[in-house]
């Protein structure tokens, strides 16, 4: 019989997610007497790197904060300074917009849930592992991941930190025939999609049941499963103004990390693919409602190691909505404008104020909020990463499933892997929660 | 014969260019075929400590923490690659190096800057070379992937590995691209280094000066055009500063 009632577990730093992040655990006599989920990875200090830059370059330089969600950094900037500025876009640039935002949430929900996760769920120790047993799964894997990317590159120009999206439109957009062949080839993903579906379907069991009730914070639109647009939602309070956004955040600092925590109206709060899930399941498209029935996944659900499975539900949704907007597109035929006028879009809209702009990305709800003097220079950032939200929910986890393994009789390592698990399920990008910008003496009129 | 060993390390950055890397697809198996990649945090569950052919690193040095790190890992390399702005040049992260380090920390964190550990060694960010000798570099934010694997290559084969010496103008020329002076826009191509296969300007955007200046960058030629199409000088020079406000201390 192993000894399950005294043990230390440090794991510094978790594999497997991006950035750096600590689990420090210490029981004594059976009883959790340290449990912490830390952050020690650097600031960069986004807040000071931004002041006095030019309005057309905030995006370029915010989209830098994470190289894994740099479309949807880019986009929630722009959607701030247009905001800022008074600047609408044309329905054609807001389905440009959207079917690079879903490019990115297929390539970082593929990149997360096969590359990170799968390894977990095989017993494997990482995805070069994989590769090496399972060459054909993986060669189905890179294909989709290959895919997500070559549609991140058709519309933004390259795969991270887009190009051609600019305040006010696209510099450069894919012909008709190009976005035919990428309709096409979305098409024909699905074959590998399902066969990925499948495979977690038999690997289902191997994920944890554990749950623990929060409160979950998304976008929500009425009519359209939100990701570009809609409202703060919360499946406690319901809607919350966009403006508001600091009073529902109410981020705070703690000694043992860089990044800043938040907490709305209970402990704290989870946002991703889960919290989308369980307040939006009912605008998801047939195929996705389809694959959640498959995968046993309904709303609302309170186990967070579910949110894998709600990423592979949403990569369903980012194909046909996709496959959708591409024949949206093609029936209106592309309008196209002269590069002057996209450029001078934003050239003739300079004016002081402030702005704000939310999107969700792979990892949850993004906020930016600039404020800006009249020569279009950025006085104050602030930006909310769904990372940090989701630290305190982390914590939250690990201090009610420890004591609920020690009681199974889990062993050292069950009970390290399983928090390693926990942390990996909300798809952690810590150098983004470490970008620290902060609001400082915003007055919302 | 044994596999070279390659390690691949993130400091202070976005992480995008190591996704560059599992962005190669297909490319990685092979990749991996023909190389063991012993450490590598956040694709991997190992970790290998130590006697690398090559450490692949990415990201700038912005604690006196990874300062340590990066010293180690050198010790401990045969080859250094840095990838990326941030490694390169400083990149994005020397924006605000205009800032104390002190006053950056008052900004962000306000009065809870004194109480939070991770913040006590914060040095103003830098790039590797300001701290150990870096055997090759491959620029860019993010870097260009096919630069990268021709480096390993090269290096492995014990071969020089070395950067385009001419202006991004040179390669958007060369695939007809207009040139976006005639717009007035502002374009870094004169003077920043080629071998991003003009990204952007290819789009219709303006190079952002992200791969560093040419090694002798005429700057009298980048004058001209901007004399020629009445722009500013100051515009350019104030738009280079966003991959490379980088100064070494005592410049």
């Amino acid at each position: 019989m192993h000894n399950n009632k005294d043990m230390k577990i440090h794991v510094e730093n978790v594999t497997r997610v991006e950035g750096h992040g600590i689990i420090d655990i210490e029981i004594k006599n059976g009883e959790v007497t340290k449990c912490l989920w830390k952050i020690p990875e650097t600031a960069r200090y986004f807040e000071a790197m931004v002041r006095g830059r030019r309005y057309d370059e905030i995006a370029g330089i915010t989209s830098r904060v994470c190289g894994i969600c740099s479309i949807g950094h880019h986009t929630a900037s722009q959607k701030a300074t247009e905001n800022a500025f008074g600047i609408t876009i044309s329905p054609q640039t807001e389905k440009f917009r959207k079917l690079l935002m879903h490019a990115e949430n297929f390539q970082s929900h593929i990149l997360h849930t096969l590359y990170l996760v799968l390894p977990d769920l095989l017993g494997m120790k990482s995805v070069v592992e994989v590769a090496m047993a399972c060459s054909n799964e993986t060669k189905i894997v890179t294909r989709l991941h290959g895919l997500g990317n070559e549609m991140s590159a058709l519309i933004g120009g390259r795969t991270t930190h887009p190009i051609t999206s600019i305040l006010g439109g696209f510099t450069k957009l894919p012909s008709e025939k190009e976005l035919e062949d990428m309709r096409k080839k979305l098409l024909a993903s699905l074959n590998d999609y399902f066969a990925v579906v499948e495979l977690l379907e038999k690997l289902a069991t191997k994920i944890p049941i554990f749950t623990r009730e929060t409160e979950y914070i998304s976008l929500k639109d009425n009519t359209d499963y939100a990701i570009l647009n809609g409202n703060l939602y919360s499946s406690d309070n319901g809607f919350y103004s966009n403006t508001v956004y600091r009073n529902v955040m109410n981020e705070f600092c703690v000694p043992h990390s860089t990044a800043k925590f938040t907490k709305n109206t209970r402990d704290s709060f989870m946002v991703g693919a889960l919290a989308r899930f369980n307040n939006n399941h009912d605008t998801l498209r047939p195929l996705a409602l389809k694959v959640a029935e498959k995968l046993e996944l309904k709303a609302p659900c309170h186990n967070p190691f579910m949110n894998s499975v709600a990423q592979v539900i949403e990569i369903a949704h980012s194909i046909e909505d996709s496959i959708f907007l591409i024949q949206e597109i093609l029936d209106e035929g592309i309008q196209k404008e002269h590069l002057k006028d996209i450029y001078n879009r934003a050239d003739s809209a300079i004016k002081a104020g402030e702005g704000i702009g939310i999107v969700e990305v792979p990892r949850g709800l993004l906020i930016h909020n600039y404020k800006y003097d009249e020569k279009g220079l950025v006085i104050e950032a602030n930006c909310v990463i769904p990372t940090n939200m989701n630290h305190w929910n982390i914590q939250y986890d690990l201090e009610k499933l420890i004591p609920e393994l020690l009681k199974q009789g889990k062993t050292k390592e069950e009970i390290q892997l399983t928090c390693e698990m926990n942390v990996r399920a909300y798809d952690p990008c810590i150098s983004c929660s470490v970008h620290e910008m902060r609001l400082v003496n915003m007055d919302w009129k | 014969m044994a596999k070279p060993k390659v390690a691949i390390f993130s400091m202070a950055c976005c992480a995008g260019c190591a996704l560059q890397i599992v962005n190669l697809e297909e490319k990685i198996l092979d990749l991996v075929g023909a190389v063991d990649v012993v450490e590598w945090q956040e694709g991997l569950s190992e970790k290998s400590g130590g006697n690398y052919d090559i450490a692949i690193i990415e990201g700038s040095v912005i604690t006196e923490k990874e300062a340590e790190e990066l010293k180690e890992i050198r010790k401990t390399a045969k080859i250094v690659i840095a990838i990326g702005a941030c490694a390169h040049t400083g990149g994005i992260n020397c924006l605000g190096n205009h800032i104390s380090v002190e006053e950056k920390k008052s900004i962000v964190y306000g009065n809870d800057a004194e109480k939070i550990d991770g913040l006590k060694d914060a040095i103003q960010p830098r790039p590797l070379s300001a701290v150990i000798k870096i055997n090759a570099t491959v620029p860019g934010c993010p870097i260009n992937k096919n630069e990268l694997v021709e480096a390993v290559k090269c290096l492995l084969l014990g071969k020089a590995f070395r950067l385009p010496n001419y202006p991004v103008c040179f390669e958007c020329a060369l695939k007809e691209n207009g040139c976006l002076f005639d717009l007035n826009i502002v374009c870094l191509g004169p003077i920043t280094r080629a071998g991003c296969e003009a990204a952007c300007p290819s789009m219709n955007k303006e190079c952002n000066g992200c791969r560093g200046w040419i090694d002798d960058p005429n700057q009298n030629a980048a004058k001209d055009i901007l004399e020629k199409y009445g722009l500013n000088i100051e515009d350019m020079k104030n738009k280079f500063t966003l991959f490379n406000s980088y100064i070494k201390e005592g410049e």
